[in-house]
């Protein structure tokens, strides 16, 4: 039995189901990456497991109990998630906004304790940003304003970690840094994660565990070798594809076929990533 | 609390420098920044309440007004300290006190610097209470003010249920919140037009928000009322600067967001619809104090305390003026804070105006 399962879940938003009978029991110790075209309630499940979305029937199960049985904070200190967008507060410092991530073990009185300032060092140090303690975030790069993110959720100091789509508004150099961030903190310190990605040869390169969606169905799940396929390519993203192998990983590699009838398209449309669901900004 | 604190001094900038404290059972840390900030408003709303004590139609010294706090002090400068001018001195400390933190509320959870009480309404909501209360009921003081919370408590909900779509989002707040706040400043203007002379005269007066005619009555009422509401929102403090960083970032924090920010709502309507019940809709204080306070303090998000002691300063001192700068007429202390407040537009226009 795994840390964190989904048991016959409904889930969505008002009256719009996006999930029905959901299942999927997270591998512990893995580092698992959803993939799925947009809108196929990846980021739905993502938010069902890390409790900001109450399923409508079915439950989350958390350590043997339902998520929802939980207070708030003692979720907080057993799973932490990088939620899509975040708001860093004006002219906060990096370090201050990774000393938040320490809010769900503080109490009133024990505010900053050296546990806390030693969690928050280690945390700055394995995302690579203690040079950067003592700037404002908003003078940052996406790419380590991403990584102080990161950082803040590595302070929360929890086994299990949820990336929603973490590597989104940044470049391939910074998407790769990031993606090599997330296998150290799964293999050297021993934290499962979870994560919502786009890009499918990210997936099979970094994934021990894919978890393949369409539809609100979980269509395929397993080793990126048995489970990234031409077949599964085409049924869960309607795009012809070759698979090979990775010449560099020897993971799967998924080459776009390009529309019938040209063979050889110098520009092949990408149906399916038209567009990066640029969430809509939550302040203004 | 024996042992000595363990204080760390990383090599940052002054402004957002932090320093560790750390005694027995207790750890926090402080920037000194905003404890050196704190430390001179509060000097400084000492000052102003002294002198607000000790000026007027009658000068006191210093050494008078502190023997009359004392009780050493008997017959008129007795009377004229704590009979006549405490009350009032106490008020404005707390008024401003209590609108710099409804302010700061509020911005805070709309995260605009237009979020303030009396931008979105319910201050005006609070005046129709009171104007209704007024010239339709002819009721006294004591319905007036109630009747004030409960116009400012009205508003709130009706403000806080039209902009409410799976979740209140600051910008549709600030947004509905003007324009209830327009709908409700014609029905104002309507009923005292259509109203008796003597009757719009009263009703003009406690519209621009005064402090002229407080007593001990009015003190005891607000002092219970604050005694409750100023350390709940210090106690959400900690959860409301989280939730600055969106909802999902603080929930996951373990934050409980909706009911979280429906208990500063709460809160921040109280700490405004008390002063507005009591002394008219004082406009600016609660919209300026938390931008100059977080400028003073240069902290990141919304100060509390910074904001708190800011709004007194401000009103302490537009109250002064107010009633010594035409000598033979006290103005309402609105009509000095409408000053300070425009002035404020000013130069933020004026400043974002050379920025870009």
């Amino acid at each position: 039995m795994t840390r964190l399962q989904v048991r016959d879940a409904s889930l969505g938003y008002d009256r719009r189901l996006i999930s029905e009978h959901l299942d999927l029991d997270v591998p512990d110790g893995a580092f698992t990456v959803v993939v799925g075209p947009n809108a196929c309630g990846k980021s739905t499940l993502l938010r069902a497991l890390a409790r900001l979305l109450r399923p409508s029937a079915g439950s989350v199960v958390l350590d043997g109990r339902d998520i929802h049985t939980y207070r708030a904070k003692e979720v907080a200190r057993r799973l932490g998630l990088l939620p899509q967008s975040s708001v860093a507060p004006d002219g906060i410092t990096v370090e201050a906004l990774v000393a938040r991530g320490r809010h769900p073990h503080q109490r009133l009185l024990q505010q900053w304790t050296t546990h806390d300032e030693d969690v928050v060092r280690e945390a700055l140090a394995a995302t690579g940003v203690t040079a950067l303690a003592d700037r404002p975030v908003d003078e940052l790069s996406g790419g380590q304003r991403q990584r102080v993110w990161v950082a803040m959720a590595l302070a929360q100091e929890t086994d299990l970690l949820l990336l929603d789509e973490p590597t989104t508004f940044l470049d391939v150099a910074h998407q790769i840094e990031l993606l090599e961030l997330f296998r150290h903190l799964n293999v050297d310190r021993g934290r499962t994660l979870v994560a919502v990605l786009h890009d499918l040869n990210h997936a099979c390169r970094y994934a021990d565990h894919i978890v393949a969606m369409a539809d609100g169905r979980v269509v395929a799940q397993g080793a990126p070798a048995e489970v990234v396929t031409a077949e599964l390519v085409h049924d869960v993203f309607g795009l012809p594809a070759h698979v090979f192998a990775d010449p560099v990983s020897g993971t799967p590699l998924v080459v776009p076929a390009g529309p019938p009838g040209r063979a050889f398209a110098p520009e092949v449309p990408r149906p399916d990533r038209p567009e990066t669901a640029t969430p809509e900004p939550a302040v203004v | 609390m024996s042992a000595p604190p363990a204080a760390r001094a990383a090599g940052t900038p002054s402004a957002t420098r932090t320093v560790a404290l750390r005694l027995p059972g207790f750890s926090a840390r402080v920037r000194p920044r905003a404890v050196l900030v704190c430390g001179i408003l509060a000097s400084v709303v000492v000052v102003l309440f002294l002198v607000s004590l000790a000026t007027g139609d009658y000068r006191l010294t210093l050494g008078q007004v502190t023997s009359a706090l004392t009780g050493h002090a008997d017959g008129l400068v007795r009377t004229i300290v704590l009979d006549w001018r405490l009350p009032r001195a106490t008020l404005a400390l707390l008024f401003g006190a209590a609108l710099g933190l409804g302010g700061a509320v509020f911005q805070s959870l709309t995260r605009n610097p237009l979020g303030s009480p009396d931008i979105i309404g319910f201050d005006t909501g609070a005046y129709t209470g009171a104007l209704v209360v007024m010239l339709w009921w002819h009721g006294g003081i004591g319905q007036q003010t109630a009747a004030a919370v409960v116009g400012g408590l009205a508003t709130a909900c009706a403000v806080y249920l039209l902009a409410y779509r799976r979740g209140v989002q600051g910008f549709r707040l600030v947004i509905v919140g003007i324009g209830v706040s327009a709908m409700l400043g014609a029905f104002n203007t309507w009923l005292i037009l259509t109203s008796r002379l003597q009757d719009a005269m009263g009703a003009a007066a406690f519209g621009a928000g005064s402090l002229n005619e407080v007593g001990y009555g009015q003190l005891g009422a607000a002092s219970a009322v604050l005694a409750v509401l100023v350390p709940a929102v210090l106690a959400l403090g900690r959860r409301m600067r989280l939730l600055e960083m969106g909802d999902d970032a603080a929930r996951q924090l373990g934050v409980p967001a909706e009911p979280t920010r429906l208990l500063l709502v709460a809160v921040g309507v109280g700490l405004t619809a008390t002063v507005t019940a009591i002394a008219g809709p004082i406009a600016f204080v609660a919209l300026v104090a938390p931008q100059v306070a977080r400028r003073l303090v240069a902290s990141p998000g919304t100060t509390l305390v910074g904001s708190a002691l800011t709004g007194a300063v401000l009103l302490q001192s537009a109250d002064w003026t107010a009633q010594h700068l035409v000598p033979t007429t006290p103005l309402p202390v609105g009509v000095v804070t409408v000053v300070l407040g425009g002035s404020y537009f000013v130069w933020l226009l004026v400043k974002e105006g050379l920025r870009s």
